[in-house]
């Protein structure tokens, strides 16, 4: 956001002197031109699907309209359970990537900064391994439990992880993928901080670690934290291969599931689930100002999550 | 695996600078235990899946005697017949879709950036930040309910009696531009706006046509920034898998498609390491893509902030 100011305020400085400099009446009406009908066919291009996709799921050719595809969403069979899956693994998966990643960080700025490579190279790996990649390693790795340790105590652990009522293994998964984003976020946040002299304050003031990194650390970073929160939970909602591919059926695989004999209802979901993220979104970047300014972080670290 | 060993050597000198003569704090030298949960973490859940993958693509277990014998097999048939359709299909519709992303992404940035509006900015990047995140499957759905077999635009226009198909290349392009684009303007528009009007003065003063100004000044400055751009875009677009699974089943020759059926056993038994030797192919590519990308996005911050 720093960079910006100096140019948003000098735009309005420039702009007077270039119109007279260049061709004066063609330079300035031409880019207005331009710019409006760029702007327009962009526009039509991504509000016509949404458009469509309400029209398609309210209006049926040669019957009418009717929003049975939206009032039985709720009675839908497996509706609900899969959202109440999708819903706990992205709370438990924003839990583990938290509790692994702050700790990491600010140690990696307090008393390791030899470190500090290492942990961004091993939070930015899961960018190189698309998400199908990811989830043949790890069937390969379930299928040794089988395999190779049906006598040990450690095939307990491979079934456990497994459960279907909550598969902790998409847990682990989703923590993995999510990593880039939240190590993006939150270095991000500790970068606007100085953490060394923030921590050497409050101990001087008798706080211990633990009251340090909660009163202190924490607070200062509460909006790469939401923003960290946020990107996880819109990944973990949307992801399809993973679950899909290990037998699982939070909510993406349900949706899939149900498009078959329920098309528009299929569609209608599609269509709230957009909604519910773009109102998340809007939300976070309400939050606070510096929220604002890391609004923009979410797409690119979005490279392998995208599906 | 990989990442637990190489961390060892690292940590051990970390300790004594890290607690040098500027800062001495009590216990400063334990600091580090603070990144051990997360190393243990990506080595386990990370590392040993990644290092499966690759012994299993690189390593041919004999049925007879039980013994492993290191093999290229594997890999050798990933690059031929089917599988090599698939992989030069995913680099295809990804070079092509990211072509066409970077184009339009810098045309709308450049769109935005001159407008002076700081509402009609702020709503394209709330707009693209949402976009660039709708991938998957609730945007294949949104797509065939718009231009699939009986979709709104489809009868409205009367598209299919032209020949258009959603199921197909050309359709999966144009999916896939829906959330490329967005991404393109999020990551281009920091780099539009570090092209200081000064420069634009400095060079009009100087005599230089608006053409002249883009030639020698514009362009090699975005350079890096633009060349990221696309090379993010293409590994987007390559590592998409759900959207064309919803979509086009099998009849779009793509890799991860590819995989996917091999996983699931839709083939015939025995080509998981196959599918371990695509997933690897997959890697190297998209190794080489963050090779590319994250030094250019380091040269385009130097420039440009």
């Amino acid at each position: 956001m720093a960079a910006l100011t100096p140019t948003a305020s000098a735009a309005p400085e420039t702009a007077p002197r270039r119109a007279p400099g260049g061709a004066p009446a063609r330079g300035r009406r031409r880019p207005r031109v331009w710019r409006g009908a760029v702007l327009a066919l962009a526009g039509i291009y991504f509000v016509v699907p949404l458009l469509s996709s309400f029209v398609f799921t309210v209006h049926i050719p040669n019957q009418g309209f009717s929003f049975a595809a939206y009032t039985g969403i709720l009675s839908a069979d497996g509706f609900v359970r899969s959202l109440l899956l999708s819903l706990g693994l992205a709370a438990a998966t924003i839990v583990l990537a938290l509790l692994l990643a702050v700790p990491a960080l600010v140690a990696v700025r307090l008393g390791a900064p030899r470190l500090r490579p290492v942990v961004e190279i091993v939070c930015m790996m899961p960018l190189v391994v698309p998400p199908i990649a990811l989830v043949t390693g790890l069937t390969t790795v379930l299928r040794w439990g089988p395999d190779h340790l049906s006598r040990t105590p450690l095939y307990q652990t491979f079934l456990a992880v497994q459960n279907e009522s909550f598969p902790v293994i998409l847990v682990l998964a989703y923590t993995v993928l999510a990593l880039p984003f939240v190590y993006r976020s939150l270095d991000a946040g500790l970068r606007a901080i100085d953490v060394p002299t923030l921590v050497e304050a409050a101990r001087n003031c008798g706080a211990s670690r633990l009251q340090v990194l909660w009163r202190v650390i924490l607070p200062n970073l509460r909006s790469s934290l939401a923003g960290a929160s946020f990107l996880t939970l819109a990944l973990v909602l949307g992801e399809y291969t993973i679950a899909s591919l290990l037998g699982f059926r939070p909510f993406a695989v349900w949706i899939v599931s149900v498009s078959g004999a329920e098309a528009r209802m299929s569609v209608a979901v599609s269509l709230l689930s957009l909604l519910i993220t773009w109102a998340l979104l809007l939300a976070l970047s309400r939050a606070g100002t510096r929220a604002v300014a890391a609004t923009p972080a979410p797409p690119a670290p979005s490279v392998p999550g995208k599906e | 695996m990989t990442a637990a060993p190489t961390t060892k050597p690292a940590e051990k000198p970390a300790e004594s600078p890290a607690a040098g003569p500027a800062r001495k704090r009590p216990g400063a030298s334990r600091v580090w235990l603070g990144a051990l949960p997360l190393l243990v973490f990506a080595g386990v859940c990370f590392g040993l899946p990644v290092g499966a993958l690759l012994y299993g693509a690189l390593t041919r277990d004999d049925p007879a005697t039980g013994a492993t014998a290191v093999t290229g097999e594997h890999l050798q048939r990933s690059l031929q017949g089917p599988y090599l359709t698939s992989l030069v299909g995913s680099v295809q519709l990804s070079a092509l879709t990211a072509v066409i992303g970077t184009l339009l992404g810098v045309l709308i940035a450049q769109a935005v950036v001159t407008a002076r509006g700081g509402a009609l900015r702020n709503a394209v990047l709330t707009a693209s930040g949402v976009l660039a995140n709708f991938g998957g499957i609730p945007l294949a759905f949104a797509f065939v309910a718009t231009l699939g077999i009986s979709g709104v635009v489809t009868r409205l226009g009367r598209l299919d009696s032209l020949g258009w198909n959603l199921y197909s290349f050309t359709g999966l392009a144009v999916i896939y531009l829906y959330f490329l684009v967005p991404l393109m303007v999020l990551v281009i528009i920091p780099a539009l706006d570090g092209l200081r009007p000064q420069w634009r003065e400095a060079a009009q003063n100087a005599g230089a046509t608006s053409w002249q100004f883009w030639r020698h000044v514009g362009v090699p400055v975005l350079a890096p920034s633009l060349l990221g751009g696309f090379v993010l875009l293409f590994g987007s677009a390559f590592a998409a898998h759900a959207t064309a699974a919803a979509l086009v089943g099998g009849s779009v020759p793509l890799v991860t498609l590819k995989i996917a059926d091999a996983l699931s056993g839709n083939v015939l038994v025995g080509q998981e390491n196959v599918a371990l030797a695509l997933s690897l192919d997959m890697i190297v590519i998209a190794g080489l893509v963050m090779a590319v990308y994250l030094p250019l996005q380091r040269r385009s911050s130097r420039w440009l902030h």
